[in-house]
């Protein structure tokens, strides 16, 4: 990895001059041969991949009309060239949304629109900017289309909706088809795979770490709390993030589900073979895998016999949960047809806060000053509640129930305008540094603005990507790392238990004694 | 000359009626797998109309992303719908009530289609990241609704054209047969570029007229979880995979 400036934190986010080639480089690991083979895509990239490629840019045309709409719409107005994080940190003009769909409907325009197959003729493509598939151009979409997280903010901006994430995952897909996958996606996929979650992590490994968690809950609030793996015959399955089984601060949000299913009353379990809600299918732009990742989850709900599906702090999981999992994996016609299928932590405990069913002390948390970072899958790719844009103020109504001191970040960046994290879909690894560094800038300029104005101490999240991006990047910046919460630590925090052995208000414990006499009577 | 313009005009609009005919049966039979609205999205059909309404009547999201950019577009394409609709009277025998009513309006709509257009034109020369992106077509597309525009312009305000004539060739026209064009150079100029404007509307960028309406970040319903949404190819991989 080669040495790089952390760009300046300038009062405003900073429309820079273009810099072409600023980001110029040979992108990020290339999958090897077995997690290529694993995904079922050739081993290396094969001998007449040009033409693989032309023939698979077709193919992907005749099944995405999105793609089709998207290549033939742009009128280069320019809307989109200020709206990419990305941009906005490294001034490299390939990360204009326009810039990095271009690199794409240049060999389009070449190989599929009359204009373009008349004009090349005469050579004249350059007149529309058609271009034919070469190694530099290969090249060109290994780099910068890993230079995307698929965060669609540009989508929000466009007059005609055009969406570069789909553009994005149409090009990694082809790339992976001739045999030149990315190394993070198609490692990690394949682990889920062969061990059930993207870490990795084994069923006995993951049963310890669970009845860790356990024990610290009851060392903390004299209150056992359980949080079971494989248990048949539940009401409820957890699919969450693998990092909230191990990492700070993921787990912190992990014992905050746990407390709140132990309040609600509900049986519930994690399923080894489903022990990660994350689905990097999508990153790839695989309907194929991610329709695999997905039936695992079905298969886990039928296996153990559950009649909902809940699903933890996860961005683009939310994303592919709700928004896909129904089409993927559907019809769920044996679950509870009462609920959402598939629903949001979220959803789930701000249903509980409304019923009044959650006794909190917001006094808990008053030691910080909480912002919160609308995940860019969860805002605009996803829904939360029955009422559009539900995803953005649910997180919002819980924290401020659980939290005395919430600031907002500046309204721009923000809600259906979110700047992403900068680690999102699928460039969360070391061989990124610099572009994750850079494409966070916009989010550490609003973030910078409201700890110096309105001294701010954490900054919430509920996308497991966000957050470890986030603890990575922060120092960066000159930011503490530890200033990263999940909205369900912050629920744990405040969360007062019923029969929890609270010293500091005796008032509080005979009353949630009381209660759980009643409920133990229901 | 007569005899010409009335060729390429039958052959202009064949052009553009087949051509978006192709385009527009090509999206529609397109699948789209997967459920993508730019959310937050309406929940309802209704909804979905509204949006669509927003976008295309005062260009929603591009007022969210630039104000210059919107300003000029909206100008430019505001003015170019009712020049067009004033133009309607040169196929009518008896214009409608509405195409009467606007052709004052109409008469100077032109100049804010000239003026939206070179706004549009400038900032493709003056900003750098939108010069970047500009290939050679982007910039002679804006030229020819500029010729299209002068040329109308001049027209209606300085080289006073036998109108009636027109009107007789174009009705003629319709019916087949060719009347005399009275010929001057700024209607040549005008109705060449009208002509060639037909012709690569179904080729070129353009196509954002239809293709606004088959976005589907923009037209589907977020309703995902309440309705399963499941594309032709995709069931068959199902039934291939059960088999």
């Amino acid at each position: 990895m080669a040495d790089f400036d952390t760009p300046e934190l300038l009062k405003n986010i900073h429309v820079p001059k273009i810099q072409p080639g600023a980001m110029q480089s040979d992108g990020p690991f290339v999958a090897k041969p077995d997690h290529q083979k694993a995904l079922g895509f050739p081993e290396e990239l094969v001998d007449n991949w040009e033409q693989k490629a032309v023939e698979a840019m077709g193919e992907t045309l005749k099944k995405y009309r999105g793609l089709r709409v998207f290549m033939d719409s742009c009128v280069k107005c320019g809307a989109c060239t200020d709206k990419c994080h990305y941009y906005l940190g490294t001034s490299d003009p390939k990360n204009m949304p326009v810039g990095r769909q271009d690199l794409f409907r240049a060999v389009y325009r070449k190989y599929y629109t009359p204009a373009g197959k008349l004009l090349s003729k005469v050579g004249l493509e350059g007149l529309i900017g058609a271009k034919s598939m070469t190694k530099e151009v290969l090249d060109d979409w290994y780099n910068y289309y890993h230079q995307c997280s698929e965060c669609r903010r540009c989508s929000v901006y466009c007059p005609y909706g055009i969406d570069t994430a789909e553009i994005t995952m149409a090009a990694r897909d082809i790339m992976a088809q001739v045999g030149k996958g990315q190394k993070y996606n198609n490692e990690i996929i394949g682990k889920v795979f062969s061990v059930g979650n993207n870490l990795g992590l084994p069923g006995p490994a993951l049963a310890d770490t669970l009845e860790g968690l356990e024990e610290d809950i009851e060392d903390e609030t004299g209150v056992k709390v359980e949080l079971p793996l494989d248990r048949k015959g539940c009401d409820i399955l957890l699919v969450t993030p693998s990092a909230d089984f191990f990492a700070e601060p993921h787990v912190d949000g992990l014992m905050g589900y746990a407390k709140v299913f132990h309040e609600a009353g509900v049986s519930w379990t994690i399923s080894s073979k489903a022990s990660e809600a994350a689905n990097f299918g999508l990153f790839i732009g695989s309907y194929e895998n991610m329709r695999k990742i997905s039936l695992r989850i079905r298969e886990a709900a039928l296996e153990l016999g559950v009649k909902r599906i809940i699903f933890g702090e996860c961005g683009h999981a939310w994303r592919v949960a709700y928004s896909f999992l129904n089409t993927l994996a559907g019809p769920f016609d044996f679950l509870d047809q009462n609920y959402p299928i598939p629903q949001h932590i979220c959803e789930f405990t701000h249903d509980l806060i409304q019923k009044d069913k959650l006794k909190f002390d917001p006094s808990e948390n008053d030691w910080m000053t909480v912002t919160f970072h609308d995940s860019c899958n969860v805002a605009r790719g996803s829904r939360m509640g029955d009422k559009p844009g539900g995803q953005l103020t649910i997180p919002r109504e819980i924290i401020k129930t659980v939290c005395n001191n919430y600031v907002d970040m500046a309204p721009e960046t923000i809600g259906e305008g979110t700047y992403c994290c900068g680690g999102g879909g699928g460039l969360l690894t070391d061989d990124l540094m610099p572009v994750r560094v850079k494409g966070a800038m916009p989010r550490m300029t609003a973030l910078n603005n409201v700890i110096e104005e309105e001294g701010v101490t954490h900054l919430a999240a509920i996308c497991a990507i966000c957050k470890t991006q986030f603890s990575k990047v922060l120092p960066y910046y000159n930011m503490g790392m530890d200033m990263v919460v999940c909205v369900h630590q912050l629920v744990s925090n405040a969360i007062i238990l019923t029969g929890q052995n609270d010293d500091e208000d005796e008032d509080d414990e005979s009353e949630a004694t009381a209660e759980s006499a009643e409920a133990a009577n229901e | 000359m007569s005899t010409f313009f009335a060729l390429l005009f039958w052959f202009a609009l064949a052009v553009i009626i087949l051509g978006l005919a192709f385009k527009i049966r090509q999206y529609w039979i397109t699948p789209a797998p997967l459920k993508i609205p730019t959310t937050p999205a309406p929940t309802t059909q209704t909804g979905v109309v509204l949006r669509m309404a927003r976008e295309v009547v005062i260009f929603e999201s591009l007022f969210k992303s630039n104000k210059w950019i919107w300003i000029f577009g909206w100008i430019f394409h505001m003015s170019l719908f009712l020049v067009l609709a004033r133009h309607l009277r040169y196929f009518q025998e008896q214009p409608w009530f509405l195409v009467n009513i606007i052709q004052p309006f109409g008469k100077y709509a032109a100049f804010g289609m000239v003026i939206g257009l070179a706004g549009l034109l400038l900032r493709r020369i003056v900003v750098d990241r939108v010069r970047y992106i500009s290939a050679p077509s982007d910039y002679l597309m804006l030229i020819m609704l500029m010729f299209i525009g002068i040329s109308g312009l001049v027209m209606q305000f300085v080289v006073h054209p036998d109108i009636i004539a027109i009107k007789e060739f174009f009705l003629a026209w319709m019916g087949l047969s060719i009347a005399e064009l009275p010929i001057s150079t700024p209607l040549v100029i005008h109705l060449s570029f009208v002509a060639l404007l037909m012709i690569v509307f179904p080729f070129s960028k353009l196509l954002h007229a239809p293709g606004v309406f088959f976005s589907p970040t923009r037209n589907q319903v977020d309703n995902p979880r309440e309705k399963r949404h499941i594309s032709k190819w995709a069931a068959e991989l199902e039934t291939q995979n059960k088999g």
